[in-house]
């Protein structure tokens, strides 16, 4: 297509991890790309996520999605000419009890008659020798060897920078307000003029849902501000990520010491301003669940505390794919506060998809036909 | 007065919570009780004052002239406030802020008083969290032996305390002057006052001499810098300063007029003028505009001091610098209005109690532009040229560190680049880093720090431990609401 900004092969609408990833996988197969994105790029739930980098306790419905992505980010640095901050030590699910444990003997036979063997069974000592500071009453879990953490911000942007290099027109600060059917092109509207693609990706976040309604999808996304603390610097006391099978918790320590707790518990997102509130009786529970399993923690200081602005959706699954009404269109967006690992590969096999129609990697289950009421 | 000792005597909610006890907040909490409002004063410190007036009543400094008049000015404004029917919590950190949802207008905030915590209601807050020393970057400032000039006034304060050995004082601005007359007098060895203030600052600043010369500052300004330059080895017009030594500081180094000079000395006290402390208000979502004059954030507020958020009073020096009286005064206006907000006093009513004030508070303020433009500082001390120096303490994060992520990766922002450098992330939270932060992206952006923006600040404002977070009650209401 011309080169004058205004009109792509292909417009991307949202800069987050996956808008930043598909714009730069398309460059790659050679499609021009424009990426509108209304603030910066990994300015909402990609910039400020926990970082995991998790197969861990997947959907099986995604599990392909990440086994691609996770192929990805062992070789991150080559893809997008920065490493991202991305470590693996592993991630690790602890079972609290004996009931826990038998639930993440179950998950693991599953997975493995699925023909998945990622996720492994450990008992307790094995926990112990891996997590040492974990509370001793905790009978075993499930570990994930080749999961890890990265820094969501510097990981999005330096997507948006190589997508950048290979040719991709970004434009932030620029809010899409409309989208329209312009002949055989998309015509997307927005506060920085018109731009017209044939093909549109709909990576808007915690805001597609209006982009899908403009397009008649309309789909039941809320709108959710997970939320984050993290700690002063201490001792180094464990390597892998920690996540829990019954309460709500996640827990990073970083090589500077500092440690993040998250898991889930939501804070106030107001999606039109930009804003979340924190709720601490909520993030004093996410304390409660560490002062019982990590003991070595219970004088640290907590010195910062956040929330991003997510989607979810219903089912805790993505929408992933083509529009069920129209041509060109493709989903990419709802990833219910487990995204970010998915980011890198998502965007490949949606490149995949826009480029050749169809994709190797399975994504059933993740389309947006599961909420449309009309067949 | 009412002393609250332990958390547990804190009521569920107040009229009105101020924070911090210096000349605003007790001005403030102590006029806002005599309307009638059930009033909370939360300070962080055990004695009230604030920083200006820190310790007025429990000093060991008996000596009335080594502090100054000044000082013990801050004695009537406590007794006032004693004498008042506001509870006064110190040793109390406050350090979340956010709507209340079952009582819409009101505010939720989040307290921790000895190694305990709770979450309070308030249907007014007065911020009155003052200023702090703008941050001032030099080669070796990390050096034991280097602290700054507020620091060195806290010991001296609240303990009777003065540096030992040869001491330097170096920067720009009022306190640095009335700093090295209080330890002089106090029997500090100076070796040297190093002064930093441009000297084309005096042909801006003369245009507002006008103003300057009916001013309170102009008689205290001149005495001071006076009898200091007088008693003192006094140097002017320094543009260079590096504090060296091998483990701790052995000299300060500085170049005035092309030569450079060196003194040893074993303390180093650095001043660069103070600005608004913003953590507060800038956690609180409160809007913030950069002051040209001030070169420094400021909330941006109305003639009550409300600021951006309804409900939220800014007074005193956190709301632009003003210094202690006019602060004091400040402290009051936000009283009005907050008693007229919540019903206790009517409009006509509070404009006719607030007018004396305020023409009292325009004498108070008059000269304080000329204070700015000549201590306004040089540009390499906002934006240090050599790029070892370090700006974020906390985690060490380097001047030179900083422009090359503003250049070479296009950070365009100080909270982009928080992710890429950590610098801001430490338990200061950017209180020491974040003008200097600014100050370096517009420099190599080759755009202002207005552009450039500020951290978004995220609580707690001030650390709380996991243990005092874990121990918060619990409402039944917030147990059911996580259980989705």
């Amino acid at each position: 297509m011309s080169g004058d900004g205004r009109s792509a092969d292909v417009i991307v609408i949202g800069g987050g991890i996956h808008g930043c990833s598909t714009a730069m996988h398309c460059a790659m197969r050679g499609l021009s790309v424009i990426l509108i994105e209304k603030d910066h790029a990994g300015r909402h739930a990609s910039g400020v996520n926990a970082g995991g980098v998790r197969q861990l306790a997947r959907h099986v419905a995604e599990i392909p999605l990440s086994n691609t992505s996770m192929a990805l980010w062992h070789n991150i640095a080559e893809l997008v000419d920065d490493d991202c901050g991305f470590t693996s030590d592993g991630q690790v699910l602890v079972a609290e009890d004996e009931a826990d444990l038998e639930g993440c003997r179950a998950r693991v036979t599953d997975l493995t008659l699925r023909g998945f063997h990622h996720e492994e069974l450990i008992d307790a000592k094995e926990l112990r020798e891996i997590v040492p500071a974990v509370s001793e009453s905790c009978p075993g879990g499930v570990i994930s060897r080749r999961d890890g953490a990265a820094i969501p911000l510097r990981a999005t942007q330096a997507f948006k920078r190589k997508a950048e290099s290979l040719g991709v027109t970004v434009r932030e600060g620029v809010r899409v307000t409309k989208v329209e059917q312009d002949g055989p092109n998309w015509r997307v509207v927005t506060n920085a003029g018109d731009f017209l693609a044939p093909r549109i990706v709909n990576a808007a976040g915690a805001w597609a849902d209006r982009i899908a309604s403009d397009l008649g999808e309309p789909v039941p996304l809320s709108v959710i501000a997970p939320m984050l603390m993290i700690t002063a610097p201490l001792p180094a006391f464990i390597k892998p990520v920690v996540i829990l099978r019954g309460r709500k918790l996640s827990f990073k320590q970083f090589d500077n010491g500092t440690v993040l707790i998250g898991g889930g518990h939501l804070g106030t997102p107001l999606r039109d301003e930009n804003v979340t509130l924190l709720d601490w009786r909520k993030l004093a529970i996410s304390a409660g669940t560490v002062w019982d399993l990590f003991p070595i923690m219970r004088g640290a200081p907590v010195v910062r505390a956040w929330a991003g602005i997510e989607a979810r959706m219903p089912d805790d699954l993505p929408v992933f794919g083509k529009s069920a009404k129209h041509e060109g269109v493709y989903h990419q967006f709802g990833f219910s506060a487990h995204g970010f690992q998915l980011g890198p590969g998502a965007g490949a096999v949606m490149a995949e998809i826009i480029a050749t129609g169809r994709s190797n990697v399975p994504i059933d289950g993740l389309g947006i036909t599961r909420f449309t009421t009309t067949h | 007065m009412t002393s609250i000792a332990s958390i547990e005597q804190l009521a569920e909610a107040y009229d009105l919570l101020v924070v911090g006890a210096g000349p605003a907040g007790l001005s403030a909490a102590a006029r806002a009780a005599e309307l009638g409002l059930s009033v909370l004063l939360a300070d962080e410190n055990p004695a009230p004052g604030g920083q200006i007036y820190r310790a007025v009543t429990t000093t060991p400094v008996k000596n009335r002239a080594i502090l100054g008049d000044d000082y013990w000015r801050g004695a009537g404004l406590v007794a006032r406030f004693e004498r008042s029917k506001a509870a006064y919590a110190p040793r109390c950190t406050v350090w979340s802020i956010g709507p209340d949802e079952t009582a819409p207008g009101s505010f939720e905030l989040g307290l921790s008083l000895d190694g305990k915590a709770r979450i309070i209601g308030a249907r007014q807050v007065i911020l009155a969290t003052g200023a702090q020393e703008r941050p001032f970057p030099i080669p070796g400032w990390t050096l034991p032996g280097v602290m700054t000039a507020g620091a060195a006034q806290i010991a001296l304060k609240s303990a009777g305390a003065i540096p030992s050995g040869r001491t330097v004082i170096a920067g720009c601005g009022p306190l640095l002057y009335l700093l090295a007359g209080q330890l002089a007098a106090a029997g500090c060895q100076i070796a040297a006052v190093l002064d930093t203030t441009p000297s084309a600052n005096w042909s801006r600043a003369l245009a507002a001499i006008p103003d300057f010369l009916r001013s309170p500052y102009l008689a205290k300004g001149l005495k001071l810098m006076l009898s200091t330059r007088r008693k003192l080895r006094f140097v002017s017009g320094v543009t260079s300063l590096t504090a060296t030594g091998s483990g701790k500081l052995g000299s300060v180094q500085f170049e005035q007029g092309g030569r450079t000079g060196t003194i040893a000395c074993d303390t180093l006290l650095l001043h660069q003028g103070v600005i608004p402390s913003v953590n507060f208000s800038n956690a609180a979502g409160c809007a913030h505009d950069f002051d040209t004059e001030q070169h420094a954030w400021v909330p941006r507020v109305d003639a009550w001091f409300v600021s951006t958020v309804p409900g939220i009073a800014i007074a005193g020096d956190g709301a632009g610098i003003g210094g202690a009286e006019s602060a004091a005064l400040r402290g009051e206006i936000a009283a009005f209005g907050a008693a007229s907000r919540l019903g206790k006093l009517n409009e006509a009513e509070r404009d006719r109690q607030a007018a004396p004030v305020r023409v009292e508070l325009d004498k108070k303020l008059r000269g304080r532009r000329f204070l700015d433009l000549l201590y306004k500082p040089a540009p390499q001390f906002l934006a240090p040229p050599k790029d070892e120096t370090i700006v974020c303490r906390c985690e060490e994060v380097t001047a030179g560190q900083i422009r090359d992520a503003a250049k070479r990766l296009g950070v365009t922002g100080p909270n982009q680049m928080k992710a890429f450098l950590r610098c801001g992330m430490g338990p200061c939270q950017g209180r020491l880093c974040g003008p200097t932060v600014v100050e370096l992206i517009a420099e190599t952006r080759g755009t202002s720090p207005a552009e450039t923006g500020y951290y978004r600040l995220r609580p707690p404002i001030k650390p709380v431990t996991l243990a005092e977070l874990a121990a918060l009650p619990q409402t039944e209401a917030s147990v059911k609401a996580v259980v989705r």
